[in-house]
Formats: structure tokens, C-alpha cells, sequence
């Protein structure tokens, strides 16, 4: 009884010290139509005391934003008798399709790696999930072979200077998020952190979709793969038919 | 102009695209070949998913090659019975092909296999071509005409069991051997997302002995149907045919093929091959050095 009391205690105190997060989106749902180049989230939000009054100190935050995870194959080349082959295979069931992580300041000055790879902040600290079991050298190698590729279509992406906080009160950080992104649900999270420790967190979230003739396209072509095919085999036909009676007035 | 793909899912400049297809619908007028050997490449090259490149591919050789058969076909230029038995050979292909792709794409070794075979087939085809051409354009400069072959077809043809009589091609050789060359080119298509028309071509020249003038005409027959069933096995097997990528190339290839086949009456035939010669050799080098010098990227990532 006295342990549960005193443990009450620590919560009450500790809810009393931490701020609380009032995270925002700029859009809620993102669609994807005709002539989506890609577009630009704004993420920010308030730092508040629990009696709603500013923070009043420092707080270094970080925001990720996390597009949803789907189990890859990652592959890796290596020469072999003079030709470049895929050698090496490792499975993961949870890679992020999109991650985007922008901090006030670098994230190895914010928090220590254990703390990072708790609350997967950072490209090396996204948790992957290998299927079957593989050894953590490899692990590592092809975690960063993942974020490499990843980074090349601008789908990982880490900007150590990304979020700006204004009075101590006002936080917010601009992520890109480009025209290769999968559709789905994806989750802003805003984490406040103090002396190395994550001291308050709050989640928001972004609905990626398609819509119109995009939508029509990729159901139709998921759903009447059959009919797709042939529509696709008729508008080629007729479109080479037509150039060639066009043409044969010119 | 930016257009946004919905199969490959990104957005893409759709003048680049359309200039792409109109440059490969050149190549096809002015050679009688389809054009996707180029194509395929430049896509993956400009990012769009291989299988999705390969898939859209397929759809524009169809279009690019039926305007082309009409114009054969008004001139008699088309043996629909050979072209038949190739029909048959190359759906029969693109079904091996479609096994094929599922077993290479499991063990991880797609990308490598059709690189391997993009640099065999387009490296000793171009070979082959560049010095047909050059003897000629040689003969040529010394005023002579080169003294004919006398062989009319392959030896290993005409030792096939079952003749049939091909009268516009103007042979009576086995079926079964134009069946092969079918199903090859087929296997080709699905594979490489090529239409195979550089292969067919000269198979049908030197190992059939088809005569000269229902060679393009039969080869683009071919193509048209094999490509039709390349795309339906697309549709169902891979879902990657992209009907947004496939217009915009089309736009571009087909105005581009009445262009070329414009050009080809304009320019002598020997210097017309050894242009493709020399387009064909650069594409096999490009892929050589991929497979051999520096890979464009050491990790890829396939969806489980």
C-alpha cells in the first residue's frame, strides 16, 4: 500500500513537471490525383505547462513521420566471377514505407542511442523486424543499405536542424513527402525531450489516398485484372489504327 | 507537364515520357522493329519500377506494330499462316515466360537474368548486324553487289520431321521450327519486355530463309498478337501494366513510327542497319557495364 502511494506520488509529480504536447497537421488527408507531384506537410503545435501556461524553458523536439509498413525482401549485390549478382537476402517484416524524422537540433546531441532505439528516433534506430534470425552485423549493414535506398527516392528522410521553436512555446518542421509515397495511414508523432529523456509525446495522423481516376485506375487494374488487360490491349490497338488512318491522309 | 502514374504510384513528366515513345516509334518505322528493347531501359533508367517498365512496354510495341501490319498486309507483305504458327509459339512463350519470371523474381536473380540476356542477345545480334552492314556498305563502295547465299535455310530446319508448304513465304519446311522460334521470342517478350522484332528478323532471314519481303510484315504480326498476350499475362499475373505510362508512350510512338517509316524510304537500307547496329550495341554495353563495372544500386528492395 505504501509502495502503490508513493508510486502515485511519482506519477502525479512527474504529470505535474511535464509539458504537454498540442500537435497539429497542416492536412489531415493527402490525395493523390491527377498531377500529384508530391506535397508538403507542416507540422507544429504548442508546448504547454499542465496549467496551459507556456513551458517557459527549453524543451528539444523531435517529430517523425512514419508511412505504413510492409514486409520487404532487401537484396544486396556482390561481384562474383567478374559479374555483379544478388548474393545476400535478409526479410523484414515491418519497414517503414516512409520515414521522416526532423529534430531542433542533431539528434545524437539530444538523446543517447538507447533511448533512441526505444523510441525509434533516427534512420539507425528504425526497427525493422528481420524475419528469421540474423546476425547483428549484418543487421546493421543492411539496415543502412535499406536507408540508403530509401533516402535515394526521398522516402527516408533525416534533417537534424528541421524543427524550429519559437518562445519556447511553438514548434514547427516541414516535411516533404514526395510523390512516390504509398497510400495509407501515417502517424506524426511530436516527442518533447529534456536532458536526454523523452519528457512528453503526442501522435497525430495523416491519411494518404488515392482519388478519382487515380483510384478508378488502380482498383480496376487490382479487382478486373482480366478486363484491365483487355481494355489496356483495345486502347493500344485502337490508338496504333487510328496514327496509321491519320496518317495515311497527311 | 507532370502526370502522375496510378500503377507505378509517382509522378513523372509526361512530355519526357511521350518524347521517349516518339523516339522508339522512330526507331520502329524506320526499322520495322518494335522498339521496346530501348524503351524498357530508358524507363527503368528514368526510375519507374522495372516490372511496371517492362509491363507498359509490351502495350505500346502492340501499337506500334499494328499500324505497321495494316500498311504489310495492303501490299501482301504479311504470311498469315507463318505468322499463325509464330502466334502460337509466342503465346506459348509468354506463358513460360510469366513461370519463369515468378521462379527467377523468388530466388532474387530477375534483375540479373535480364540484364545477362539483354547483354547476349543485343550484344551478338548488334555484332551480327554491324558486319552484314558494313560488308555491304564495303561491297557498295566498290561497286558490286555481294554474291547471294546460296543456303536457303539453316541445315538443323530442314532435318525437323512434318513440312508443311508456306507459299508466301516460299517454303516447305516443318512447322514445328518457326513454333520454337515462337515460343523463344515469346519467353523474350515477358522476360525483357521486348517485342522481339531484332530477333525475329533475322532468324526469319537467315535460319528460316523466309523470302525478304513478308519478313517485316509477318515478324510485326507476331509482335502485335504476342505483345497483346504479354500484356493480358501482365494484367494477371504481375499487375504492373500502367494504362496512364502506356498512352503517353504510345502518343509518342505511334505518331513517331509514321515519321520513321517515312524516313526509311529516304536513306539506303545498308546504312539504316548499321544505324540500328549501333544503337542496339550501345544499350548492350550500357547494361554490360551495370552487370560488370559498377551496379546502379547495390541494395534493392522487393514487397514480401
Amino acid at each position: 500500500m505504501k509502495r502503490l502511494f508513493a508510486l502515485l506520488c511519482l506519477v502525479l509529480l512527474g504529470a505535474a513537471r511535464d509539458p504537454i504536447l498540442v500537435p497539429e497537421v497542416s492536412q489531415h488527408e493527402v490525395e493523390v490525383r491527377q498531377g500529384f507531384t508530391g506535397t508538403e506537410l507542416l507540422l507544429f503545435g504548442a508546448i504547454l505547462d499542465p496549467q496551459g501556461t507556456r513551458a517557459g524553458r527549453d524543451y528539444d523536439i523531435v517529430v517523425v513521420l512514419k508511412g505504413p509498413t510492409q514486409s520487404i525482401t532487401l537484396r544486396e549485390k556482390q561481384k562474383h566471377a567478374g559479374i555483379w549478382i544478388n548474393a545476400a537476402s535478409a526479410r523484414f517484416r515491418s519497414a517503414p514505407s516512409f520515414y521522416a524524422v526532423a529534430s531542433s537540433r542533431p539528434l545524437d546531441q539530444i538523446v543517447d542511442p538507447r533511448t533512441a532505439a526505444i523510441y525509434e528516433l533516427g534512420l539507425p534506430f528504425i526497427q525493422l523486424s528481420p524475419i528469421g534470425t540474423i546476425d547483428p552485423d549484418r543487421q546493421v549493414r543492411f539496415a543502412a543499405g535499406l536507408a540508403g535506398v530509401m533516402a535515394d527516392g526521398r522516402l527516408y528522410q533525416e534533417d537534424p536542424h528541421g524543427v524550429t521553436v519559437n518562445e519556447q512555446v511553438l514548434y514547427q518542421a516541414r516535411i516533404a513527402l514526395p510523390s512516390n509515397v504509398q497510400t495509407g495511414t501515417y502517424t506524426a508523432e511530436t516527442f518533447a525531450v529534456s536532458k536526454g529523456r523523452v519528457v512528453a509525446s503526442a501522435t497525430a495522423r495523416v491519411q494518404v489516398e488515392k482519388r478519382g481516376f487515380e483510384r478508378a485506375v488502380a482498383e480496376f487494374a487490382r479487382h478486373y485484372a482480366f478486363f484491365y488487360g483487355l481494355l489496356a490491349v483495345a486502347v493500344s490497338v485502337a490508338m496504333g489504327w487510328l496514327a496509321g488512318r491519320l496518317f495515311s491522309y497527311v | 507537364m507532370d502526370v502522375y502514374l496510378p500503377i507505378a504510384n509517382l509522378a513523372v513528366n509526361g512530355l519526357v515520357i511521350v518524347a521517349l515513345g516518339a523516339l522508339t516509334g522512330v526507331l520502329s518505322g524506320v526499322f520495322g522493329v518494335g522498339g521496346g528493347f530501348l524503351t524498357t531501359p530508358l524507363l527503368i533508367f528514368y526510375g519507374i519500377p522495372p516490372t511496371v517498365a517492362a509491363a507498359s512496354a509490351a502495350s505500346q510495341v502492340t501499337g506500334a506494330s499494328v499500324s505497321g501490319v495494316f500498311a504489310h498486309s495492303r501490299r501482301g507483305g504479311v504470311d498469315y499462316q507463318m505468322g499463325g504458327v509464330l502466334v502460337l509459339g509466342g503465346v506459348i512463350g509468354t506463358g513460360i515466360g510469366a513461370l519463369l519470371f515468378r521462379m527467377l523474381s523468388a530466388l532474387g536473380q530477375i534483375d540479373t537474368v535480364i540484364s545477362v540476356l539483354y547483354v547476349v542477345l543485343l550484344g551478338s545480334i548488334g555484332g551480327f548486324m554491324a558486319r552484314d552492314s558494313v560488308r555491304e556498305i564495303r561491297a557498295h563502295a566498290r561497286g558490286q553487289a555481294l554474291a547471294a547465299s546460296k543456303r536457303r535455310h539453316h541445315p538443323l530446319v530442314a532435318n525437323l520431321p512434318m513440312r508443311w508448304r508456306f507459299y508466301r513465304s516460299g517454303l516447305y519446311i516443318s512447322p514445328l521450327a518457326p513454333l520454337l522460334l515462337g515460343i523463344v521470342t515469346g519467353i523474350a517478350t515477358m522476360l525483357m519486355g521486348i517485342g522481339g522484332g531484332f530477333m525475329l528478323v533475322p532468324a526469319m532471314l537467315y535460319i528460316l530463309g523466309m523470302s525478304a519481303g513478308v519478313v517485316v510484315g509477318t515478324s510485326l504480326f507476331q509482335i502485335m498478337f504476342v505483345t497483346m498476350a504479354t500484356t493480358m499475362m501482365h494484367a494477371l499475373t504481375t499487375r504492373a501494366v500502367d494504362m496512364v505510362l502506356a498512352v503517353l508512350l504510345l502518343l509518342g510512338s505511334v505518331t513517331g513510327a509514321q515519321v520513321g517509316a517515312r524516313l526509311a524510304s529516304s536513306v539506303r537500307p545498308e546504312r539504316l542497319r548499321l544505324a540500328l547496329a549501333a544503337i542496339v550495341l550501345v544499350v548492350a554495353l550500357r547494361m554490360a557495364l551495370g552487370l560488370t563495372y559498377r551496379p546502379d544500386a547495390i541494395f534493392t528492395v522487393t514487397p514480401l
